[in-house]
């Protein structure tokens, strides 16, 4: 009996790890192919670089200087920290204001928040971009703005999903000691809100940092580019032979950021993921 | 409380309305008023009536080809991504040492970003049907699979993750009590595991199908070229951006009827979930 059920946890040993290989297989190919020459990367893909294929850090020096990489880089580590800061602030106080003050507008509010969730992009996509631009929001703080407004919805029903199990009678209470609704809020409610605060940061980051169309809509491809529009510029745009090598680098420096921070914050992540989907 | 909450809403709820009417709200009705125009900007709409309507049906052939395409796509995905996103999740609960580490390896690609994802399995998968001397575009069939491939890829750690949760909340007595009672073990899974986990079933269905239907940057990524694989997101882009042929004006309040359609068939999914989810709570 023993003997039998070890075998069997060897098999699922070894088929967890040649899983594991498959999904690590393609990061993996990538790597392999931004130190290959140019010829090599499409002449054979899947070959490990050798001497003669080998070409040193190259495909990185032109991936950085072709793409505008460190700007674009720039842009959405800006654009992605104070839209998620803004959001997780701005939505709380939201929250809490619609839970608490119970009337019809808020009842309102709360439904349309929750509708703007199934709404798919594409539905408000050319008239957003339309108003994006005739009121300005077409630059690095407008889209900030208008990340508050379309991350909204889920973060708002989030926050209410927990406000509405926190009971009362602290808040009053410090509202008898003379606090102000704004003290009482940041001195008691948010202390509280901070398992939630931070599964909405990680759900809006990963939305953000890796968002597309909205900021190809709204900021181009020009200056204010984001790091998956300048992706997207360099593997389709363009005329002429494309440089392989350059734009395999680009997607491994795009990667690896985000591997990073997975690796140090995998954690929270996964367990604010989880949490996320169940509330949502 | 109430009433001096009230008086501090410019604090308040000032800040996200004023966001969210100006992204969302007025963009959302003005695109319903909209589709039923011919317009070149937002500004000077001539109303048609159900013109576009008609047209995406009768003259505009891509439209009854994505949705086809989206339908199928969504079906495939959602099978797939959630028995194997579950047969992983009962293997990585049985206990064994590490698993740790294999669950960290199967979530990652879900946080890489969509076009960064289709670029990488367009360089893999035209690097294999390079052996055959084709590419990507040769075939719809190839694109349609190539994106069934990357979305299992993206999404099989993530409900995996969920499903993981929904096991690790069955109590041990109830499996401990069908092997007593003389359950096999996949008895125990049919008449056990399954109808436990049944609410992880209904998340991960719902995310999978979300998520199926409303894909773009990866369609862009990896199959952006060729006009055969778009799914509808991808279709009402193209109708607004990237189109010949017709005046702008009528591509323009074609897309807004496409978008209305595809948010009407979201909404249909949604509520439809939402029921079959609430059904089940009385049942428990």
């Amino acid at each position: 009996m023993k003997s039998k059920s070890s075998f069997r946890e060897a098999l699922t040993y070894i088929f967890l790890f040649i899983l594991a290989l498959a999904f690590l297989a393609p990061i993996a190919i990538i790597i392999m192919n931004s130190v290959k020459g140019n010829f090599y990367i499409s002449q054979s893909p899947f070959s490990i670089p050798n001497y003669e294929t080998f070409v040193g850090a190259e495909n990185f020096i032109k991936g950085f200087k072709q793409s505008d990489f460190m700007k674009s880089f720039f842009n959405s580590a800006f654009i992605t920290f104070f839209s998620v800061a803004g959001i997780v602030l701005m939505t709380s106080m939201t929250a809490w204001f619609i839970v608490r003050v119970k009337n019809k507008l808020t009842k309102l509010l709360y439904y349309l928040f929750v509708f703007s969730m199934i709404v798919p992009f594409q539905m408000v996509m050319y008239t957003m971009t339309y108003y994006a631009f005739e009121l300005n929001l077409n630059n690095r703080i407008g889209i900030i703005f208008i990340y508050l407004g379309f991350g909204a919805g889920l973060s708002v029903f989030m926050f209410s999903g927990f406000i509405k199990s926190i009971p009362t009678e602290i808040e009053e209470a410090a509202t008898i000691d003379g606090c102000s609704p704004v003290k009482t809020f940041f001195l008691i409610v948010f202390p509280i809100l901070k398992p939630t605060a931070i599964t909405v940061a990680i759900l809006n980051a990963m939305w953000i940092w890796n968002d597309y169309l909205l900021p190809y809509l709204v900021l181009g491809s020009g200056e204010g580019k984001t790091l998956p529009v300048a992706v997207q510029m360099a593997l389709t745009g363009g005329y002429g032979n494309k440089d392989m090598g350059a734009l395999m680098a680009m997607l491994v420096l795009a990667i690896l950021p985000i591997i990073i921070f997975y690796l140090f914050c995998q954690k929270y992540i996964i367990r604010g993921v989880a949490a996320g989907a169940v509330k949502g | 409380m109430q009433k001096t909450l009230k008086k501090y809403f410019p604090v308040f709820l000032l800040p996200t309305l004023a966001a969210f009417l100006i992204s969302f709200v007025i963009p959302f009705i003005m695109g319903v008023w909209l589709s039923f125009t011919e317009f070149k900007v937002v500004n000077d709409s001539k109303w048609v009536g159900l013109a576009n309507y008609i047209r995406i049906f009768t003259e505009d052939k891509t439209f009854i080809n994505s949705l086809r395409l989206t339908v199928k796509f969504t079906v495939v995905s959602v099978i797939t991504i959630n028995i194997l996103a579950f047969l992983l999740a009962l293997l990585l609960t049985r206990g064994l040492k590490g698993t740790n580490a294999f669950r960290t390896v199967f979530f990652m690609p879900n946080l890489i970003g969509g076009i960064v994802l289709g670029h990488i399995w367009s360089l893999i998968i035209n690097g294999v049907l390079g052996f055959f001397g084709v590419d990507i575009t040769y075939d719809p069939n190839y694109g349609f699979w190539g994106l069934v491939i990357l979305m299992n890829w993206q999404l099989i750690g993530y409900m995996m993750i969920i499903y993981i949760a929904g096991l690790q909340n069955i109590p041990d007595q109830l499996s401990e009590a069908a092997a007593i009672d003389g359950a096999s073990p996949l008895q125990t899974l049919f008449h056990i595991t399954i109808p436990m986990v049944m609410p992880s079933v209904t998340i991960c269905t719902f995310l999978t199908l979300t998520n199926s239907f409303k894909l773009f940057d990866q369609n862009l990524a990896l199959n952006g070229k060729s006009a055969d694989t778009s799914l509808l997101a991808l279709d009402i882009y193209k109708t607004f951006y990237d189109h010949t042929g017709l005046k702008l004006a009528q591509w323009h309040g074609m897309g807004q009827a496409k978008a209305v359609i595809f948010f009407l068939l979201v909404a249909v999914i949604a509520f439809i979930q939402l029921r079959a989810t609430r059904q089940k709570e009385v049942e428990q």
